[in-house]
């Protein structure tokens, strides 16, 4: 050992058959160079993560280093594999709701969105879904977008050392949150999206609320634009790294920013609309260099293009007040229970007072949706969704029962990680950081 | 990897699509010939238990468990395209028999292609300029214990950008012998689609350039997903009472 060897917090080199590993703690950096220096080899292997604070996660990089010249970059994942999908197995179609909507943490309602999506399919009651839940779920998958980018762009930031771009784009996300938290009482894993419709109907006073964070956001906004777009230190970091052409995506399976970064304007809103997006005007945001700061600009101009979305919903909403957010058939229309009462979120009596008092019938439907839920007809469904991190899709599949017989989700994180390699390879190691954060993997989805 | 990754989609035929907003569902829900089931089990009872006395009178309920089965031509709208160069693509390679047999459901369709022709069928899906499907979108596996002789199911849901169209393909293979080829070399994304299906079911995916586990850790033991994967139940303290795993549970089936 060297010098530093009374320091309990340096490193530790072990023999193996593999050759020497060295355990880093920080600021140990002169006892691995004295120690490699003896074997006149430049070539060495890191493993990073995956607790590590640059890896965007949960994130294990096996990096094969000559100098500072990556040589080979592989991904270790499954770090947090929770088996969601097995679990929903074991649930109603309705339960299975609380389970997705955990998988990639950033963008919850979309993880709800696609498997609602997937099993109103199967229900063959696509066409049932009432109006305003479908503008509910447009609204709120806009502002998640806009939540999602903004942890995107400030996570990305704080990796390479732009500490205001986080506190600025953490302190937007809570203003989103704080909408979710009104609307669906949860600032996370809200389960809010159900199929048949949504939850809940917006609270009283939540659509001024939401002008008003439209309206702030359009002053925070250029914020960022002033920042970062002709920042030279963060221009030098991002540009022409992380670089993924056309051909590249598509064999990869990447989408989303990464393959809207190439110019190919691909976005599902567009191409394939689902919940009316086809009655939103919004545009499809491309840029002209495959890189890191073209995914950059993209999720800027996307958060505009949110915005607009979210302005257009919430006229429409306005003028849909009092109407319901869940499907008329009683058979699969999840009994509203809850309410704001004086000591916060509980039973709503006026649905207890109707199932008790007032209807046998509503009672025995709010039993038999509750214990055994309602059962999908068999086969299976595919219905990808337009997440801020690419295509999401849900895989259902049903077997007739009252529990999903498999639901696997495409996530775009665990698909567009594969890309990792090919950006990093031949560059620098401080450029694998920028190259991860702008595929901008969340662990939560990666490993499910 | 050793083909050319699939061409990119044509901008100017995106362009020209009107306004892009093809929906694949909308004019084939009441197209679609005959379709027939397919029994892959049974469900007994109502709440899954066997060996408890069901008191319910559900006990003796028996109903089958049954999927979608085969459609009959014509299966509507831009699926018979897809079919109809499916169908040419093969024979001009001598492949007919690659198409077991083809479900349309819920206005989307499944192709089920037989397994030593997959990679010959994948290949064409690419390249055909007829099909274009760019971008497969994953892997996913599904195990029927009860599908006898074909436990084993992945499904591949393929994107046509060129076209705008989706399909899904299903490959079948026995649990007592669970190889499929891989179809990497085609679309190198199914990398990690087919280690997590690996790791998940143990389909072993033959010509995979590594097929190790990804998800769970290397040492683990069996497949989780699968339906026969044993669950673990809960010990509580009470006099060795023991809550069953959630598949041995009174539960609504």
């Amino acid at each position: 050992m060297t010098a530093t060897s009374n320091d309990p917090y340096a490193a530790t080199e072990t023999e193996t058959t593999q050759g020497r590993v060295f355990t880093v703690t920080g600021q140990d950096w002169d006892s691995v160079v004295s120690g490699i220096a003896e074997e006149h080899d430049d070539k060495v292997v890191v493993n990073m993560g995956p607790q590590h604070p640059s890896t965007h996660g949960v994130l294990r990089l096996i990096l094969e280093l000559e100098g500072e010249t990556v040589t080979e970059a592989r991904c270790g994942i499954g770090y947090l594999h929770t088996g969601i999908e097995k679990n929903m197995e074991y649930r109603s179609w309705v339960q299975g709701v609380t389970f997705c909507t955990r998988m990639d943490y950033l963008s919850p309602f979309y993880n709800e969105a696609t498997y609602v999506l997937g099993v109103e399919r199967l229900l063959d009651i696509e066409d049932q879904i009432p109006e305003k839940a479908q503008v509910m779920r447009v609204m709120l998958m806009e502002l998640n977008r806009i939540s999602s980018h903004l942890v995107a762009i400030a996570t990305g930031g704080m990796e390479i050392g732009a500490l205001t771009v986080m506190t600025i784009g953490f302190r937007e996300r809570e203003l989103v949150l704080d909408l979710f938290e009104l609307i669906t009482g949860l600032r996370m894993n809200h389960a809010f999206i159900r199929p048949g419709g949504v939850a809940q109907d917006m609270p009283a006073g939540a659509l001024d609320e939401i002008r008003d964070f439209v309206a702030l956001m359009k002053k925070r906004l250029p914020e960022y634009a002033d920042l970062c777009n002709a920042n030279p230190i963060f221009k030098a970091r991002l540009v022409d790294v992380g670089h993924l052409d056309l051909a590249g995506c598509l064999a990869l399976g990447l989408t989303g920013p990464v393959l809207r970064s190439t110019g190919y304007p691909w976005d599902l809103r567009k191409s394939q609309p689902y919940s009316g997006y086809e009655d939103y005007d919004f545009e499809v945001c491309t840029w002209d260099t495959p890189d890191a700061y073209g995914r950059f600009r993209i999720r800027l101009a996307e958060m505009w293009e949110s915005l607009k979305i979210v302005e257009q919903c919430v006229e429409r909403l306005a003028g849909l007040e009092g109407a319901p957010v869940m499907i008329g058939d009683k058979k699969i229309a999840w009994p509203s229970q809850l309410a704001i009462g004086s000591d916060g979120m509980g039973n709503s009596l006026d649905h207890i007072r109707h199932i008790m008092g007032e209807s046998m019938e509503a009672l025995i439907h709010h039993f038999k949706l509750v214990t055994e839920g309602f059962r999908v007809p068999a086969g299976q469904a595919y219905v990808p969704v337009e997440s801020p991190r690419g295509e999401l899709g849900a895989h259902v599949v049903s077997d007739g029962g009252t529990k999903p017989y498999r639901a696997h989700f495409r996530d775009p994180s665990f698909t567009n990680l594969q890309a990792t390699s090919v950006m990093s390879e031949g560059g620098m190691i401080a450029d694998v950081i920028v190259a991860i954060a702008s595929i901008d993997p969340v662990m939560g989805g990666v490993d499910r | 990897m050793t083909d050319e990754p699939g061409k990119g989609p044509d901008k100017t035929q995106l362009e020209q699509r009107e306004g892009g907003t093809q929906d694949p569902s909308l004019d084939v829900v009441a197209a679609g010939g005959a379709q027939t089931r397919e029994v892959i089990g049974e469900r007994q009872g109502m709440f899954g238990a066997h060996d408890s006395g069901d008191t319910s009178g559900y006990g003796g309920l028996r109903r089958p468990v049954e999927l979608p089965g085969a459609s009959t031509p014509p299966y509507g709208g831009w699926m018979d395209d897809v079919a109809g160069a499916i169908a040419t693509a093969t024979r001009d390679q001598g492949i007919e028999a690659a198409v077991e047999k083809v479900i349309v459901h819920r206005g989307e369709i499944t192709f089920f292609i037989r397994r030593e022709h997959l990679l010959a069928v994948a290949k064409l899906l690419r390249d055909d300029e007829a099909l274009r499907f760019e971008l497969l979108s994953g892997v996913s596996g599904v195990h029927y214990p009860g599908d006898t002789g074909r436990e084993l199911h992945a499904v591949y849901h393929l994107l046509s950008m060129t076209h705008n169209r989706r399909i899904r393909l299903e490959v079948t293979a026995p649990d007592g012998d669970p190889h499929i080829p891989s179809v990497c070399a085609t679309y190198p994304t199914a990398d990690w689609h087919e280690r997590e299906t690996f790791d998940f079911f143990g389909i072993i995916f033959d010509g995979h350039p590594a097929l190790t586990r990804i998800e769970m850790p290397d040492d683990w033991p069996g497949h989780p997903q699968r339906k026969d994967y044993p669950l673990g139940g809960i010990p509580v303290e009470y006099k060795g009472g023991t809550i069953p795993p959630p598949d041995q549970r009174r539960s609504y089936n």
